[in-house]
């Protein structure tokens, strides 16, 4: 009797953990050093400046149809 | 060095919206706060514009240079961010905005205005790059995945432009020498306003 109380205390213990927080993150690494979130895009290296920008310019070129149809006008 | 910046291309903006779900929804910005938003000038009169409004990631930036406590700052690339563990909501920063860009949660107690909310051109925060508490702070950071903000690259016709300074004005201009017109770059213009005519010379001999 006295485990299963002790258990069912536990268990209902257990919801009131949190998550550790931390105050001033104050990471600010640069973006071209990529994450590790798993979303990131395929075509340049993480901690590479230049290949980054690259990407980044490569990608904007996106919003431009007459580049991206291929029609001057 | 890059600078990345945003342009609206008032020509093709059809005050569609989908910048400002998309915003909501890649960064889960809360009720009654939008970081992005449509503006329409001169509405219900013929030739009204409109453009899609945020932050615009200033190079000589008003909100920076108000805060008294100094929890903006700039990255490499040219993106304003701040640090909401500094923040401590005094609101100096939207009244030195001249794009209304910060915005402040209006869901607590007594009017508590609460920690000052923008966007990040989806850049994230001072925390680890794409962690958790970056994300529940500041959102999605595409720029560190490789990618470029969400509203811009959601744009059905391309009328919002994101990414690095001179190749977003590159991309302008070609649309600009092809249609003919539309090179102005509404927003920039209605907010700062234009260079000011140079004061007529005085008359030589007379008093001020």
């Amino acid at each position: 009797m006295r485990a299963a109380v002790m258990l069912m205390l536990a268990l209902a213990l257990a919801a009131c953990s949190e998550k550790p927080q931390q105050v001033g993150g104050n990471d600010r690494s640069p973006a071209w050093d990529g994450t590790k979130d798993g979303f990131s895009v395929p075509g340049w290296t993480a901690g590479d400046r230049a290949s980054w920008q690259s990407q980044l310019d490569a990608r904007a070129q996106n919003q431009n149809e007459y580049r991206r149809i291929g029609t001057t006008h | 060095m890059a600078r990345m910046k945003f342009i609206c291309d008032a020509e093709r903006c059809i005050e569609c919206n989908g910048c400002v779900t998309a915003c909501k929804a890649e960064n889960n910005v809360p009720w009654g706060m939008n970081r992005r938003r449509v503006v329409t000038l001169n509405d219900g009169v013929p030739g009204e514009k409109s453009i899609s409004v945020a932050c615009m990631h200033c190079s000589d930036a008003p909100c920076m240079a108000v805060c008294p406590v100094d929890c903006f700052y700039r990255t490499d690339d040219g993106v304003v961010l701040h640090d909401k563990d500094v923040c401590i909501g005094c609101g100096y920063c939207s009244y030195a905005c001249p794009f209304g860009a910060p915005q402040f949660p209006s869901n607590g107690t007594f009017g508590l205005r609460g920690k000052m909310d923008k966007c990040t051109f989806c850049a994230g925060g001072p925390e680890v790059n794409g962690s958790e508490a970056e994300f529940e702070k500041y959102g999605r950071n595409r720029l560190s995945e490789g990618k470029l903000p969400l509203c811009a690259e959601v744009c059905s016709t391309k009328a919002l432009l994101g990414g690095e300074g001179d190749v977003v004005a590159d991309i302008l201009r070609v649309r600009v020498l092809a249609r003919g017109k539309g090179s102005e770059l509404w927003g920039w213009g209605t907010a700062y306003g234009k260079p000011a005519a140079p004061a007529p010379a005085k008359p030589q001999g007379s008093k001020s």
